[in-house]
């Protein structure tokens, strides 16, 4: 397999997305658009406490409602339908995740009882009228807060509010600490976010009439991990289950699992044997759906006075929130992989420590822990420069793993598979006229203004969570039909992989067609999440597309009677080599699969799965740069430039990448700037509506320079890298250490994300009123 | 996000509209553009049983000149009183306010009258407006009456009118001549509802020096605020940016704001003499033009 294409060929091309049309003009099939005939409405009654004792339900009311189908509580329903979480650790603690309350709330917005009507709005008032008399409990929000002796217990069943700990040694961390010249410390804490998707989360379940299969249609990442979750939860057989996610509207991590709604549609469309369907309101989404960063960091570094980093301690002190979702417990273990960042940092220690709160429960959010791991070493080495008195520039390019050393095991024991930081590095000091930001910045600091510059070198890790899989088959028609098992939900696969599959087979994109999203439709998949997507699921695709190409050369041969190497690949099919006018087209090709007119022993059709699995992360790597401002009168920060330079091998179709880079720069600034997810001490929710909690909108966004430098990646068959993450990893930490440069002067050393404009006209006040 | 069911009544006339508000009592509620109650219902903070639509009644939209007043419709959109010529001409101060009234939607949508009457804490018409020392045409069914904004507006959400009264227009005195007005925002990053605003309307001699001022600041009350002893700092002094930063200096005295999830006392307190001292400045400067 190669990793070379030719110039100007498909995979490289900036094209429009295939799929664009219906979805920017009001044309596309979302869950909420599958309407069956007879389908009944489901709606919740949710806990308004963040902790509480329920000592009574009253739904009397309800079931004589109009049009009530049926009303259920925890107490109707066995307690087997509970979302089980992965063991991530022997000792890893699991409290009850029951799908409707038992006994107990331990956050806003936790399910008590579902309603189902032959309207939406019957079903809304009925669940409105179920009466639940609670006993207040005392609750906790804050992780570290938590951690605190005597702090209330978030989940009763569980004594303390650890959930799991995790601690990596890499080298002799506490030599580096004994020998170190300097050693200083930092705390971190990144702001919690809301995914919220353009769609809020919805499912149909539709049971055949004897309920012995199940099909469902899901707004989710992963069709095959969702229907196998839904499968298991319910104890009901997997392949029974037919699962179809049509156009997803958003995810960014938060579609990945499966929630308590979709287990009770299920339970409950098979009990009425009636198709139901559920679909959140914006309420509900911005209260339920897992929530993504806050954690908490604190490190402490060992320099050697020449910049050398000699070690690294990190304490990450997680929040996970009331309940495990499957994935829950993962976005804190990615500090364990990129604590050390970019540089060369063998002897570092790294702790984790997961806690549970009375919050909405957390899990990935584009990035997954990578943003709050780059956050925390880009910080770091900025401090560094700075306890040094060093350019913020030398210390990095003196601590960087050089191209030389890869693949390179960090010292927290994960392996690099390739990279060149210095190269984008290079390019975005270039693109951002680096020593003149420096310049003006110098100038104006004169004039009394408080602006900064900063940037951040990070890398990227994606591909991981093992295999994808991918068909391709060659119709009849010579047209070709592509199965993917990673589904799209907004990542333009319908365009990218016929870009691939065109390419490979050197046919026209109109002659592909991606099928994908559907558990009957293709094998076996994944799903979409981590940047995983053109990485894994391109990777399978390429495979599949070689191995057909391979058959359909000795096909081809054996219709001209010829050699297969006598052959090479033409438009549309192959060419005798030395006779370009002598060709075969995947039609002829087709006609013959099928017909029986193959070589002897090979057997008929053609049509090709691969399962790929690259084993190891692809590793992408950039710089981003900021030039910021502060108005002193009122705190308001501008970025007034942001140059965004990232290497993620080769470009499928860099109109999406540049897409995916807007969207994750737009989600990264809104945690720079101004979103956060606020709860009360005790876990009442402060902003759980658009009228106070801030998500970027287009006219927020500063003016945003891309650049790029392609270092193809040698394991996997195209050479891609994934790049949806770059935009949330690389720009906040750009714009914070830059936010830090503009504060430098007034002695202020650090603030937490977001930079509101209160925020940061409290902290110039107080650093002025100091001096 | 689904309100609770309600029944609906399309009004022809004011007068069909209050007979109905007598019928129907507190379970009726007034429905003028919809754009602050439509969004409580959804969220059932109210649940009316019965919805009466102003918005058939004719008659109540629109800008007209009466004597020495601007006369607006309570029910003219914002997007019509921003772009009206007459309040162009007279008042860029009430056009500046309707300008940054929540998005298009709600600017095409929402109503004048249905703003002032709903009296948010955090909307930007009662500032203005009292800037501007507006008065209130109200209608019950035993007659109308006027209310000068100075007394209308008593607390949160809560107006000098009666239960049984219809807002039907905003009288707005023609400033005289070497008069300007202004509006300057701080709206809140995810509602774009004010943190804290002024609105100023400013009377200059040819001298250079200030005859009358009326400054109003929101966001730091139950309602608009008159800042008086920024008033007072101006009367009679020559209008130049020492004086007014000195005089915007004292726009937030006196008042009690309180802390919210997105600003603190000081802050809101702070940002009051910014945003009170531009919108001096802005108004100044459109007495010169």
């Amino acid at each position: 397999m190669t990793t070379e294409h030719e110039p100007n060929g498909l995979i490289g091309a900036s094209l429009k997305r295939v799929e664009d049309p219906p979805l920017i003009t009001g044309k596309g099939c979302y869950v909420d658009d599958i309407n069956l005939p007879g389908m009944l409405h489901l709606a919740f009654q949710r806990s308004p406490y963040p902790h509480a004792k329920i000592l009574s339900i009253d739904v009397g009311k309800a079931k004589t409602m109009p049009g009530v189908e049926a009303v259920i509580t925890g107490n109707d329903i066995s307690e087997k339908l509970n979302l089980s979480s992965s063991q991530v650790l022997p000792k890893m603690k699991i409290p009850p995740h029951p799908v409707l309350a038992r006994g107990a709330v331990h956050c806003v917005g936790a399910p008590v009882a579902a309603v189902v009507a032959k309207t939406r709005a019957q079903a809304e008032d009925a669940a409105n009228s179920i009466d639940v008399e609670y006993e207040a409990l005392p609750g906790v929000s804050n992780a570290e807060a938590a951690l605190e002796p005597g702090a209330p217990l978030a989940r009763e069943e569980i004594d303390g509010n650890i959930c799991y700990t995790m601690v990596k040694n890499g080298g002799d961390v506490d030599k580096a600490f004994a020998i170190a010249d300097h050693i200083f410390t930092m705390h971190i804490a990144s702001p919690r976010q809301v995914a919220l998707a353009m769609e809020p989360r919805g499912i149909v379940a539709s049971p055949d009439p004897f309920g012995k299969n199940l099909t469902l249609w899901l707004s989710t990442q992963g069709p095959h991990r969702a229907r196998a979750e839904i499968a298991n939860t319910l104890g009901f057989p997997e392949h029974k289950i037919h699962l179809i996610a049509p156009d997803v509207g958003g995810g960014f991590g938060s579609k990945g699992p499966v929630y308590r709604e979709d287990i009770v549609a299920c339970h409950l469309a098979l009990k009425l044997r009636k198709p139901i369907k559920w679909v959140a309101t914006r309420s509900e989404d911005f209260i339920t759906t897992i929530q993504g960063r806050d954690q908490a960091m604190t490190s402490e570094m060992a320099l050697r006075k020449d910049g050398k980093i000699l070690g690294l301690k990190v304490k990450v002190v997680a929040n996970l929130g009331a309940y495990l979702h499957s994935s829950t417990a993962g976005p804190p273990q990615r500090m364990l992989g990129m604590a050390c960042g970019s540089y060369q940092i063998k002897d570092c220690r790294v702790e984790i420590v997961a806690v549970f709160t009375n919050t909405c429960p957390t899990g990935p959010y584009r990035g997954a822990g990578r943003p709050e791991s780059v956050l925390n070493i880009e910080r770091l080495l900025d401090k560094a420069a700075a306890v040094l008195g060093m350019d913020r520039l030398e210390i990095r390019r003196k601590n960087f793993i050089q191209p030389d050393q890869f693949p390179y095991t960090t010292g927290t024991g994960v392996e690099y598979d390739s990279g060149d930081y210095e190269k984008p590095l290079r390019e975005a000091l270039k693109m951002s006229n680096y020593d003149d930001l420096l310049r003006q910045r110098d100038e104006r600091r004169k004039r009394g203004e408080l602006v900064g510059v900063g940037f951040s070198t990070f890398v990227e890790p994606s591909g991981g969570a093992g295999f994808e899989s991918g068909t391709v088959r060659v119709e009849r028609t010579g047209e070709i039909t592509v199965l993917t098992g990673s589904s799209s939900h907004g990542q333009g696969h319908e365009t990218s992989w016929a870009q691939i599959a065109a390419e490979l087979m050197k046919t026209s994109m109109d002659h592909v067609t991606i099928l994908h999203g559907d558990t009957h439709v293709s094998q076996q998949g994944t799903g979409t999440f981590g940047s995983r997507s053109a990485v894994v699921g391109g990777g399978a695709l390429a495979i599949a597309a070689e191995r057909v190409i391979e058959k359909g050369k000795r096909i081809a041969a054996h219709l001209v009677e010829a050699a297969p190497e006598d052959l090479v690949q033409s438009d549309g099919g192959f060419a005798v080599k030395g006779v370009p006018d002598k060709t075969i087209s995947w039609r002829q090709i087709a006609g013959a699969a099928y017909s029986g007119r193959v070589p002897e022993g090979m057997e008929i059709g053609l049509q090709e799965t691969a399962f790929f699995d690259p084993k190891r992360e692809a590793w992408g790597f950039g710089t981003h740069v900021a030039l910021v401002s502060i108005d002193r009168d009122t705190g308001k920060f501008t970025i007034e430039r942001l140059v965004l330079v990232d290497d993620c091998g080769v470009v499928i179709n860099p109109m999406i990448v540049e897409g995916q880079i807007h969207g994750g720069v737009a989600q990264g600034l809104g945690e720079a700037m101004r979103e956060q997810m606020l709860y009360s001490d005790d876990g009442q929710v402060q902003t759980g509506t658009f009228m106070n909690y801030a998500i970027m909108r287009a006219a927020d966004m500063p003016p945003m320079i891309l650049g790029e430098t392609i270092t193809p990646n040698p394991f996997n068959p195209l050479g891609v890298k994934g790049v949806g993450e770059c935009g949330t990893n690389g720009a906040p930490p750009s714009v914070a250490n830059a936010l830090m440069d503009a504060l430098a002067p007034l002695g202020i050393e650090h603030v937490d994300m977001p930079y509101t404009a209160p925020k940061l006209w409290a902290l110039i006040r107080n650093a002025e009123r100091k001096n | 996000m689904f309100p609770a069911s309600f029944a609906y009544v399309a009004a022809r006339s004011v007068e069909e509209a209050l007979e109905l508000m007598v019928k129907h009592g507190e379970e009726g509620k007034l429905l003028a553009g919809g754009h602050s109650l439509i969004p409580a219902m959804k969220l059932r903070l109210q649940s009316p049983r019965t919805l009466i639509d102003l918005g058939t009644v004719p008659g109540l939209r629109g800008v007209r000149v009466d004597g020495d007043h601007l006369v607006i419709g309570a029910l003219t959109v914002h997007t019509d009183v921003a772009s009206s010529e007459l309040v162009r001409k007279h008042l860029l101060g009430l056009a500046d306010a309707t300008s940054v009234i929540g998005d298009i939607q709600v600017r095409n949508r929402g109503t004048i009258g249905g703003s002032v009457a709903h009296a948010d804490p955090a909307a930007d018409l009662p500032v203005i407006l009292t800037a501007l020392n507006a008065s209130f045409t109200v209608q019950s069914l035993s007659g109308s009456r006027s209310i000068a904004v100075d007394d209308f507006f008593t607390d949160f959400f809560t107006t000098a009118m009666n239960s049984d009264e219809i807002l039907t227009e905003i009288h707005v005195p023609i400033p005289a001549t070497g008069t300007g007005s202004a509006y300057a925002k701080l709206p809140h990053p995810a509602s774009g509802y004010v943190v804290v605003s002024a609105g100023a309307l400013i009377a200059r001699q040819a001298s250079g020096s200030c005859t009358a001022a009326r400054v109003a600041i929101g966001g730091l009350g139950t309602g608009p605020l008159r800042a008086v002893a920024t008033e007072l700092e101006l009367q009679g002094k020559p209008l130049t940016p020492q004086i007014i930063a000195a005089a915007a200096a004292k726009a937030a005295e006196e008042t009690e704001p309180v802390e919210d999830s997105y600003a603190g006392v000081e802050y809101k307190c702070h940002v009051a003499t910014v945003y009170a001292r531009k919108a001096i400045e802005a108004a100044v400067e459109r007495v010169k033009s």
